[in-house]
């Protein structure tokens, strides 16, 4: 039978704060175990957690980039479960009324975009990270960093919107650059600051009623996603096309295997029992503060995309993959603004130097040719000092020393002979040399053309301009 | 309270309870759920739900960090700590 794939996903993310979002510790990565808390994080009796205000602010902001309806009263509840790496025994979160509902996300796809609802965005604290035995110490012990306990997170939960598990992936990454663009979180995966659950189930193709699913917990990179996503739609296909009923349950992805295995027995039956955080306050954002966020946000991907086709009239998919992410869209801006042409920079932009950072899996903050060595090279092009073939070698070259494009060229002789007359000499000796094949060619063979071409650029050691050689080639040939 | 699990809450809470002290704590439970339960017989339908007793909203902090004791301080607190980490029954 012909199923169809029903997807939600729940992410969390870490918001940039400095501090935790109940008390004031530190949120810096890489420090030693235990050495960002303080007795409110450890939950030691009688302390009261206060909420972190650019927290707020930062989870707001969230949703309002992602068109959320934030709620005039917003409030915090306590979700009760024991586990050591929750010192209080309950996790402040928002349960009944969370800080922003009902948004939506656009993903662009040829030209017809996707839209995928968001039922609600709330704020919580993180938990603490365990060790488990001899990694540590020994083997029948497990050990406890609170570091992470209190760190502030917002959960994104998606409708089940999503169909594919190339979708789901698409969407996290739109979501990951609307997040980083309005300043919300690095959504750096390496550092825990965003992970994703996901919802799985399949259905018939027509039905309308959602089949049973599965939790994918903890899926901890992009690629993960897809596959774990990938393998669990197959696992749940041979179920049912077996006759067989999806157990609904919690489970987890192992990447070295490729396979989900099932996490939690039968007596794990949740009851979190939330209930109103009594050491909390309401919050509402009051109608002049959320004006001054909502001028705060700069820019975002979609209204950028816009701007980009608009004002630089490049083609629709060059504006989507130079606003994937903001720092790759500053640096076609500043490039461009520094002297590239807009269509020529988007070219190079989007073909040799991402060819490159993605061989050496680099991010454009880390490339090492700058927007300004890149726009005198294509200001190099644009002249016709360098061939589009030249060029690639000096590119080649300025992405593996550094130096600028005028030095290289300088340094290999490589200017290109746009010199008409230097040109013509050449040709002319190349035919008094060939006559052979220059009789058949006017006889007719139009493809010695090639061969001609060929030992113009050869003479001229790929110098040559080729749009020159064609004319002349063409007029003297005739 | 209809259904009151002693054994399911003592799960929850992750407490063995065994015996007389099993029986003596649901009863006391059971006690305090009815007592608690007399709230069901008002009508509350026009009442606004009470998100905090007092009537004050937004107490926020600014992002800044202090640092009130070192972290030592609360390590060595603990019952057992092993390389700046708690240590624990094993849990997996």
């Amino acid at each position: 039978m012909k199923y169809e794939t029903v997807i939600g996903l729940e992410v969390h993310t870490q918001m940039k704060t400095r501090t935790k979002i109940f008390c004031a510790c530190s949120t810096e990565f890489g420090r030693t175990a235990n050495e960002n808390t303080c007795p409110i994080c450890l939950g030691m009796p009688g302390v009261l957690p206060v909420l972190n205000k650019r927290a707020l602010e930062l989870a707001v902001r969230a949703c309002l980039a992602t068109h959320c309806t934030i709620n005039p009263l917003s409030r915090f509840d306590r979700k009760n479960y024991f586990y050591p790496d929750l010192p209080k025994g309950y996790q402040i979160s928002q349960f009944s009324l969370p800080i922003g509902e009902y948004g939506h996300i656009d993903l662009p796809a040829n030209g017809n975009s996707r839209r995928i609802g968001l039922r609600r965005i709330h704020m919580e604290e993180d938990a603490g990270k365990l060790i488990h035995g001899e990694n540590l110490g020994q083997p029948d012990k497990s050990y406890v960093d609170f570091n992470r306990t209190g760190i502030p997170l917002i959960e994104i939960v998606s409708e089940p919107d999503l169909r594919s598990p190339e979708e789901a992936r698409d969407y996290l990454n739109r979501l990951k650059s609307i997040l980083q663009y309005a300043g919300v979180s690095d959504c750096d995966m390496e550092k825990g600051s965003l992970r994703c659950d996901a919802n799985i189930s399949l259905r018939p193709v027509g039905q309308k009623e959602f089949g049973i699913r599965t939790e994918l917990k903890n899926l901890n990179s992009f690629k993960f996603v897809q596959k774990a996503i990938e393998i669990e739609v197959q696992r749940q296909t041979r179920i049912l096309d077996q006759g067989d009923r999806v157990v609904q349950e919690t489970r987890l992805y192992d990447a070295d295997r490729n396979e989900t295995f099932s996490m939690r027995s039968k007596e794990e039956a949740h009851d979190y029992r939330y209930f109103p955080e009594p050491d909390l306050v309401p919050v509402v954002v009051e109608a002049t503060w959320l004006e001054e966020i909502r001028r705060s946000i700069p820019e975002l991907p979609d209204q950028k995309r816009e701007r980009f086709v608009r004002d630089y009239q490049i083609p629709e998919y060059d504006a989507e993959v130079l606003t994937s992410s903001r720092a790759l869209a500053d640096y076609y801006e500043q490039s461009v603004s520094l002297g590239a042409g807009a269509k020529t920079a988007s070219n190079w932009i989007m073909g040799e130097l991402l060819r490159e950072l993605n061989n050496d899996e680099r991010d454009i903050e880390s490339c090492p040719v700058a927007p300004a060595a890149l726009a005198e090279m294509v200001q190099l092009v644009e002249n016709g000092t360098l061939s589009g073939k030249m060029a690639k070698t000096v590119f080649e070259e300025m992405y593996r020393t550094g130096k600028p494009a005028k030095q290289i060229v300088a340094d290999q002789g490589l200017i290109q002979i746009s010199d008409r007359t230097a040109i013509e000499k050449m040709i002319d000796e190349i035919i008094a040399a060939n006559p052979g094949q220059t009789e058949e060619y006017r006889a007719g063979k139009v493809k010695l053309m090639a061969f001609f071409v060929g030992q113009t650029m050869k003479a001229s050691k790929g110098k040559a301009n080729p749009q020159i050689v064609n004319e002349v080639l063409k007029e003297k040939l005739g | 309270m209809s259904g009151f699990d002693i054994d399911n809450v003592a799960l929850l809470a992750r407490l063995r309870l065994e015996g007389a002290e099993r029986e003596r704590l649901g009863k006391d439970l059971e006690t305090i759920i009815r007592y608690i339960d007399q709230l069901d017989q008002l009508d509350t339908a026009r009442v606004e739900p009470t998100s905090h007793v007092i009537p004050i909203q937004n107490v926020l902090r600014e992002d800044e960090e202090t640092r009130p004791f070192a972290s030592s301080d609360y390590l060595n607190m603990a019952p057992s700590e092993k390389r700046n980490h708690y240590e624990v029954p094993k849990i997996i």
